[in-house]
């Protein structure tokens, strides 16, 4: 027993070593260092440059909003069908990559107050006709009006391959109201899902509007267009959040007042106009 | 522990089950005759066997990850194949995956079955040829038999590899398990149980495959039954 | 073909930095997931040669289902599970808080257990393989065990298992690619964002291919090398 013990110390402390040594893991509950993740192939909102350094509006935001909290914070990368488990496993202590509040996901995290919001929409190659109700807004709030339009939405996609990154909001839309006219195909990252696009894999894509004006601006892109309505409301979420572990309150309210503070002295609008070329930032 | 929540995983992972099996057989099928060809090209001429070790080479050498976004990603890159008589099948991911599982597997097939060939003994080989069988006849009655015979053990560990390698299809958009898996993931933000159930599913896909093997050496070597050793 | 190369080269256009930084990154998980699996294979082959039935159940145990799955799903399962246990871990040690485990350690560790089942395997051959003759010699003069594991057992097996070890290697040196699903960059992750960011797939993964190609025969030969260096005396005799 007491050789087992030993044993069992002996090895936690390696583990501890190893991980002390392998991250920078925030263990201290008064938020003097915070691990933040993102995915990092979510343009404008977080990229990776070639020589592997992470940009974009988020990284930006998140440094502003650090200061603003006075923490010292870590990003890093995760991919992104693994960065809510990641969370909940302790890999880091935010999510900070464009996530979308949702019902669903509130179940297992909590969020910040949002502070960007973009609707989402179809893209298209621009050889191809244009789906119907082009710019129109479909609120699924308005369940009568918007149970028509997506009636009418689906009898014009019918048979069509439809692209998504999986576990996202679009995915979750078109998989709840149109899985019976479309056929979907979920992919790990919005890259991929471009790649195939441009292949011709998939007829188009379901993306955020905002995500959709940097990819046509890399190469390839100028062959697509944006088409079809603008979904919101709903199961679309209430913009974009920081996404936080449910017992760490205490941070969900720091994260709070440094979004609203940073919405009140203009930032929040600047940064979104400087990676988005529109203010989407939420109004406070 | 949540039951009712593995239950409804298991019962998900297990739909998915056929599609797996599906991307083993296919191409493990279509692998072997290819391996086939190319132990006979092999043996054919030094031109051909420079060919086929530079193919082994290649497929052995990289890895099968880095095989199936090359051909799924890489060739979509060229108008000429997209405008090709191919592209209809390699527009669907569940083509690519067989074609480079296949091609993959191919690669370590031909060099079992090569190992194979190497075993049959030279007596026997005369011995046919006294009897007076053309070249095609000691292949099919002789050679072959005795050289599937003796890679099949070899060949029992390879079709356990491409079990194993049809959840790389996952990462190419294919549910199948380890693809489904990741979805409930997804879905479920649970990602530890989910995994184990799909582990679980594996290891009983490859226990019953391994005892099928065994079956099968045992049915082709009768007169090793039986026998002390 | 001059376009081909300015995309991997050092200029300030290319990737060739981050691609000989990645092979690197991908050099030595491989060398620390094949020296974790060297571990898990001697401590197996030892519970399979001559531990008790516990032991020897737990050994098989652990190389049957570590060849039985996915090491797609392994990684996957240290990924996750890593940390969660370590926290669990680090909470019974009082210790307050989460811990992580980063993308290279997972892999190490996922990729060196793995590898660890397969090594059990070849070790366990390669000390049956020992001609039992030498290590009755060795008793009969009187050798006592720490001895006999150093002067007979060890280098006698070392050499009947290094083809096979070399096997391993390789497989270790193609599964570390897997590793990229972590998010660690290492050389097909670095392949995968720079195909993503510059839309030429073809180009990019056919150079990925050959990088491992490379990888993969310079150090067979390095094996062969070795291999070749442990024979000569027996050639000479």
């Amino acid at each position: 027993m007491i050789v087992f013990r030993m044993g069992l110390a002996a090895v936690t402390a390696l583990a501890l070593a190893m991980s002390m040594s392998a991250m920078p893991s925030a263990m201290a509950k008064d938020w003097t260092k915070l691990v933040i993740a993102t995915e990092g192939a979510f343009p404008p909102y977080n990229m990776t440059t070639p020589d592997g350094k992470l940009v974009g509006f988020e990284i930006d935001m998140a440094h502003d909003l650090c200061a603003r909290m006075k923490v010292e914070c870590t990003i890093v990368a995760q991919d992104w069908d693994g960065i809510i488990p990641g969370l909940n496993a302790g890999k880091y202590d935010a999510i900070i990559a464009g996530m979308s509040i949702t019902p669903k996901r509130r179940e297992v995290i909590d969020f910040s107050v949002p502070y960007v919001s973009s609707p989402a929409t179809f893209e298209v190659p621009k050889s191809m006709a244009d789906l119907p109700m082009l710019g129109e807004r479909i609120n699924l709030d308005d369940k009568a009006a918007s149970d028509a339009a997506i009636a009418k939405l689906g009898s014009a996609l019918k048979g069509k391959i439809v692209g998504a990154q999986v576990s996202t909001i679009q995915a979750d839309f078109l998989k709840t109201y149109l899985s019976k006219d479309i056929e979907l195909r979920t992919y790990p990252s919005n890259a991929e899902q471009d790649l195939d696009l441009a292949a011709g894999r998939i007829d188009m894509a379901f993306a955020s509007s905002s995500y959709l004006v940097s990819a046509f601006a890399k190469p390839g892109g100028e062959k697509m267009k944006m088409s079809g309505p603008f979904v919101t409301g709903g199961m679309m979420g209430a913009g974009s959040g920081v996404g936080l572990r449910k017992a760490d309150t205490d941070l969900k309210d720091k994260f709070d007042a440094a979004i609203k503070a940073s919405y009140a002295d203009g930032t929040m609008s600047k940064l979104t106009v400087q990676w988005f070329k529109i203010d989407v930032a939420v109004k406070y | 522990m949540d039951l009712a929540f593995l239950g409804e995983t298991l019962l998900r992972l297990a739909s998915a089950i056929p599609t797996t099996l599906e991307l083993a057989f296919v191409s493990v099928s279509i692998g072997l005759a290819l391996a086939l060809l190319l132990a006979l090209l092999r043996a054919s001429s030094v031109i051909g066997a420079a060919c086929v070790r530079a193919y082994v080479f290649v497929f052995r050498g990289s890895p099968l990850l880095v095989q199936i976004f090359l051909i799924y990603y890489g060739l979509g890159q060229f108008d000429a194949v997209r405008e090709s008589f191919l592209w209809p099948f390699l527009r669907r991911p569940w083509w690519c995956a067989i074609l480079a599982l296949a091609l993959n597997t191919a690669a370590y097939g031909s060099e079992i079955i090569r190992g194979g060939l190497a075993a049959v003994p030279a007596g026997s080989i005369e011995a046919g040829r006294v009897a007076g069988m053309s070249r095609f006849t000691l292949y099919r009655r002789i050679v072959l038999p005795l050289a599937l015979r003796q890679a099949l053990p070899a060949y029992g560990s390879e079709i356990i590899i491409m079990v194993k390698s049809t959840s790389l299809a996952s990462i190419i958009t294919i549910t199948e398990l380890t693809g489904t898996a990741r979805q409930i993931v997804s879905d479920s933000f649970r990602a530890i149980e989910v995994f184990v159930c799909a582990g679980l599913i594996y290891l009983a896909i490859n226990f019953v495959l391994t005892r099928a093997v065994l079956l099968l050496e045992r049915t082709l070597t009768p007169h090793a039954r039986g026998v002390p050793r | 073909m001059q376009a081909y190369f300015s995309l991997i080269g050092f200029g300030p256009q290319g990737w060739g930095a981050q691609l000989a930084w990645a092979t690197l990154m991908t050099l030595s998980v491989s060398v620390a997931a094949f020296a974790t699996g060297t571990v898990f294979g001697v401590a197996g082959a030892w519970a399979k040669l001559s531990g008790g039935p516990v032991l020897r159940g737990l050994a098989d145990a652990y190389t049957t289902v570590l060849r039985g799955i996915p090491d797609l799903l392994v990684i996957y399962l240290f990924y996750f599970g890593g940390s969660a246990l370590l926290t669990r871990l680090g909470t019974l040690m009082g210790h307050d808080g989460f811990l992580g485990l980063n993308g290279f350690v997972v892999g190490m560790l996922a990729i060196g257990v793995v590898s660890g089942a397969y090594q059990t395997e070849v070790m366990r051959a390669a000390y049956l393989a020992i001609p039992r003759g030498e290590i009755e010699a060795a008793r009969a003069v009187g050798m006592g065990r720490a001895l006999m594991l150093r002067r007979i057992v060890a280098p006698r097996g070392l050499r009947i298992a290094l083809p096979g070890l070399g096997n391993v290697w390789q497989q270790v040196l193609k599964e570390s690619a897997l590793i990229s699903v972590t998010g660690m960059v290492e050389l097909l992750r670095q392949i995968h964002i720079a195909a993503g960011s510059t839309r030429l797939p073809f180009d990019f993964y056919a150079t990925g291919a050959a990088l491992f190609l490379l990888l993969t025969t310079i150090t067979s030969l390095l094996f062969r090398g070795a291999e070749r260096r442990t024979q000569r005396h027996e050639r000479a005799r």
